[in-house]
């Protein structure tokens, strides 16, 4: 049963993985806008001229 | 449905969703009909550079153009430049602007489509929330001004005031207060984990493991205390140095106690110890801070006269203007003030018809005229044509800044003793002295290792855990709904504040009279007979008071007219039934210069004067039910700036004993308020303007009602918005409704505490006890705090 002190080693240390990770999400910034880049995901990258009346024809 | 659309594109601007006033509007293009020919040139300039998904994503996603744009030379001067940007060098540079026309996912798309109408903008971002927008671009191609001209072209009108370049006072980080959450988050589940093979019971062979959980639990406790709790700890001794004992004292002193039995029993392997209880509890803790410090909104409550102030203001010199940096004003100088803005310092009039709206600084509502070689005073309007004037005194010593930084306007301490506040003083001793008392009793029954465990389970099951949280997780909520109902309040100490209120103050210009509708008022004498003439006049003129002063009359018969001129900007002359009749200002109707006033209509008959129209703001919707419904429960008095004109209409509203005061400057309005506070009362302060700045600060709630929360307003506790001025009885309602919520977790928390007291007193508490009953009364105090607000929120019709 020794191997339940290599099993709690990996998890704390995958733990420890996710916590710096969450760090350095907060330190970028990417907690302080969370409703901007909901609206932006949602836009498309270019709409030309013959884009925008194809869709009208569909709609 | 497809025939209502049609109706509704044909009736409204396809750019702001604004009525189209006229029949035939000349501002169409593309089968598309515009109010204004401002919403026509943006839709132009977004067809030409291809963007109409602007409105595809919302239908009318723009703002009305049909406001003045102002003028934005200083944007030109160097120094103005560099004190703006974020960030330059020699080709590059980053700007932060706050754009408060935002207000849709349509403004983002544009303004981050910023690249397509200017090939100069390199990148722009827009922080939705925050209504504002970062935009990198080429200095060399563009300079600020042509970015800003862009951006009101399209319009999206960056605001630009003084305090963004006398930037003080940045705004509060928290990503301290995360880290130390997350810290205490990942601690708490991996010692949970830890801390299960122990609460289910382990063989006697697995026993060598207990030490290793127990070695590694403890390793857990002690980021936790050095790091996520070492706030409570500082907070703690500080108030005990104050002699003050606040709810941080019992908090620390559990956290520390639990740490040190932990510790005791770890090192000594006697037991597993409360490793999980402990950072369990300061993640709770440290959660209900944070909703505490949320805000949901980005509204400045500090604002002060230098965001009400221009940047910069333009300087006639020899030859050339300029536009010059309020800061580097000189006295002496001679500076031009256009329509609509202000003049930044005491300046003596030398050019020009001066006519200043004071209405801000002084709650007087009539334009007031100045005539050559008067003074000034700064935070003036212009109201009409370009004026020049000469400064007399620097801004820092004008008028206005001085009221302003005058020792009476200083930021009080505002003393107010919170629930909890109040209660832990009572707590801290209780609780040491049940610990001591149950460790005395052991002791003296020689039992000594029980004295230690009932001690150590006292502070530890006593631990105010659940208390800490009810209040802000009470408030927090409150502060949402009361959010979603256009009533913003500054933080949760404030809503408790308003429950506590028990006189009520209101300013009257812009505060409890809209500035948005208005009547009409007559002062003088009207026969029967004059009312017709005057119909039949105004019926055929289509300036708007013409049109007002027909409402007003409510004639229908009319006489036919035998003659009729109309001067523009002066007024009528005209002949019907052998009268002449002259409707028009005061300098066309009655001759003379003095006291000239837009919004009055003089009347003569026969060259005889019988009297004016004028104009006045009319009182917010709701106003007489607001006052019905404070009346109750609440002393109710107003101060007003202005003179008495309109005083037997409000004693009419108003109740009995409440006091009216009239001709208050910024000053007596501090001192009344003072006054009242020292009679014992909880005054909320309601006003608007800067000659109420001061009223507001020192009111024990100041509520700053604006119509446009975006514009300026005062520093304040709170910002109504105009629109919901008739539910401020509900918002005050809820406000107290929330403090009984808050009593009643307290209870409830009391309950818990009492339970698990009687077991640790007999120190018997077992670590799963502790472990379990913890988060238990913590949930259920969230829970109910949440329900309960909600359910009160629903009562008050505010959800």
């Amino acid at each position: 049963m020794n191997i339940i002190f290599f099993l709690i080693g990996c998890s704390i240390l995958i733990a420890l993985i996710f916590l710096g990770a969450f760090f350095w999400a907060t330190r970028t910034g990417q907690h302080e806008d969370t409703y901007t880049p909901s609206v932006r995901i949602l836009f498309e990258d270019e709409i030309s001229q013959e884009g925008a009346k194809e869709e009208t024809r569909k709609a | 449905m497809s025939a209502y659309k049609l109706l509704e594109k044909t009736t409204v601007c396809y750019h702001c969703g604004d009525a189209i006033m006229e029949e035939t509007s000349p501002y169409q293009l593309d089968d598309h009909r515009f109010c204004c020919l401002g919403c026509q040139t943006v839709y132009q300039v977004l067809v030409q550079s291809d963007m109409q998904s602007y409105y595809r994503y919302n239908t009318h996603p723009g703002k009305s153009q049909k406001d003045a744009k102002a003028d934005l030379s200083y944007l030109d001067e160097p120094n103005i430049v560099q004190k703006l940007v974020d960030y330059q060098d020699e080709d590059r540079s980053i700007i932060t602007l706050y754009i408060p026309a935002v207000h849709c996912s349509s403004c983002i798309w544009l303004l981050e489509h910023l690249y397509k109408l200017n090939d100069a903008v390199l990148a722009s971002q827009v922080d939705f929330m925050k209504k504002q927008a970062s935009i990198t671009f080429k200095s060399r191609q563009l300079s600020l001004r042509d970015l800003v001209e862009l951006l009101t072209q399209i319009g999206y009108e960056p605001k630009i005031t003084l305090q963004d370049v006398v930037k003080q006072g940045k705004t509060v980080n928290n990503n301290q207060l995360v880290a130390k959450i997350a810290v205490a988050g990942f601690c708490f589940g991996n010692s949970m984990m830890l801390s299960f093979p122990e609460y289910f019971g382990m063989d006697a062979f697995e026993k060598n493991y207990a030490n290793f959980f127990g070695y590694m639990n403890l390793g857990f406790a002690v980021p936790t205390l050095l790091y996520s709790a070492s706030d409570y700890f500082r907070s703690a001794w500080h108030s005990v140095k104050q002699r003050q004992l606040n709810l941080d004292v019992p908090l620390a002193l559990g956290i520390f106690v639990i740490f040190l039995r932990t510790a005791v029993e770890v090192l000594s392997q006697t037991g597993p110890g409360f490793a999980d209880t402990l950072c369990s509890l300061v993640f709770f803790i440290l959660i209900g801070k944070w909703v505490q410090e949320r805000t949901y909104h980005h509204i400045s409550f500090e604002r002060d006269y230098r965001s009400y102030f221009p940047v910069a203001v333009t300087v006639v010199g020899d030859g050339a203007d300029q536009p010059v940096q309020i800061a580097d004003l000189q006295v002496g100088d001679r500076i031009r003030v256009r329509n609509n803005e202000i003049v930044p310092a005491d300046a003596i009039l030398l050019k020009g018809r001066a006519s200043i709206d004071f209405s801000f600084v002084t709650g007087e509502s009539k334009v007031m005229s100045k005539s050559l070689g008067e003074i000034v005073y700064a935070g003036g309007r212009q109201v009409g044509e370009a004026i020049e004037l000469e400064v007399v005194k620097p801004v820092s010593q004008s008028y206005l800044t001085k009221l302003w930084n005058n020792e009476s306007f200083k930021q009080y301490e505002k003393k107010f003793d919170t629930f909890i506040g109040f209660i832990s003083k009572y707590f801290t001793i209780g609780l040491v002295t049940i610990a001591l008392v149950a460790a005395t009793l052991w002791l003296v029954g020689g039992d000594p290792a029980r004295a230690w465990g009932a001690f150590t389970a006292v502070l530890i099951i006593a631990c105010p855990c659940a208390l800490a949280l009810s209040s802000p997780f009470t408030l927090s909520a409150a502060l949402s709904i009361l959010d979603r109902n256009k009533m913003y309040v500054k933080n949760t100490a404030a809503v408790e504040q308003m429950a506590a209120i028990d006189c009520i103050v209101f300013d009257k210009t812009g505060t409890i009279s809209s500035p948005k509708s208005s009547t009409m008022l007559f002062e003088g004498n009207l026969s029967a007979y004059d009312r017709k003439l005057i119909h039949a006049v105004c019926r055929h003129s289509s300036h708007p008071l013409s049109r007002e002063i027909v409402k007003w009359l409510s004639e229908h018969a009319s006489l036919e007219l035998t003659a009729f001129d109309e001067q523009v900007g002066k007024g009528i002359v005209a002949e019907l039934d052998g009268h002449e009749l002259k409707v028009g200002s005061r300098s066309f109707v009655v001759g003379s210069m003095a006291n000239q006033d837009a919004t009055e209509v003089y009347i003569s008959v026969d060259g005889d004067l019988r009297g004016f129209f004028s104009l006045e703001q009319s009182w917010r919707e709701g106003l007489s039910s607001v006052v019905h419904a404070f009346e109750e429960g609440y002393a109710l008095h107003l101060l007003s700036g202005d003179n008495e004109r309109r005083a037997d209409a409000l004693r009419a509203i108003f109740p009995q004993p409440s006091q009216l005061l009239f001709n208050q400057s910024p000053a007596d309005k501090l001192y009344r308020v003072e006054a009242w506070q020292a009679q014992g009362l909880q005054v909320c302060m309601l006003g608007d303007g800067l000659n109420d700045a001061g009223a507001l600060k020192k009111a024990d709630l100041g509520i700053a009602v604006s119509d446009d929360i975006n514009n300026f307003s005062p520093g304040c506790d709170a910002i109504l918005d105009g629109a919901s001025f008739d539910e401020l009885p509900r918002f005050f309602a809820f406000a107290k409704d929330a403090v009984k919520v808050i009593h009643m977790s307290f209870a409830i928390s009391l309950t818990y505490n009492i339970i698990g007291l009687s077991f640790a007193v007999q120190g018997t508490m077992s670590p799963l006890f502790a472990a379990i009953l913890m988060p238990i009364s913590t949930v259920t105090v969230i829970s109910f705090t949440s329900l309960a607000t909600r359910w009160f929120a629903r009562r008050n019709r505010l959800v």
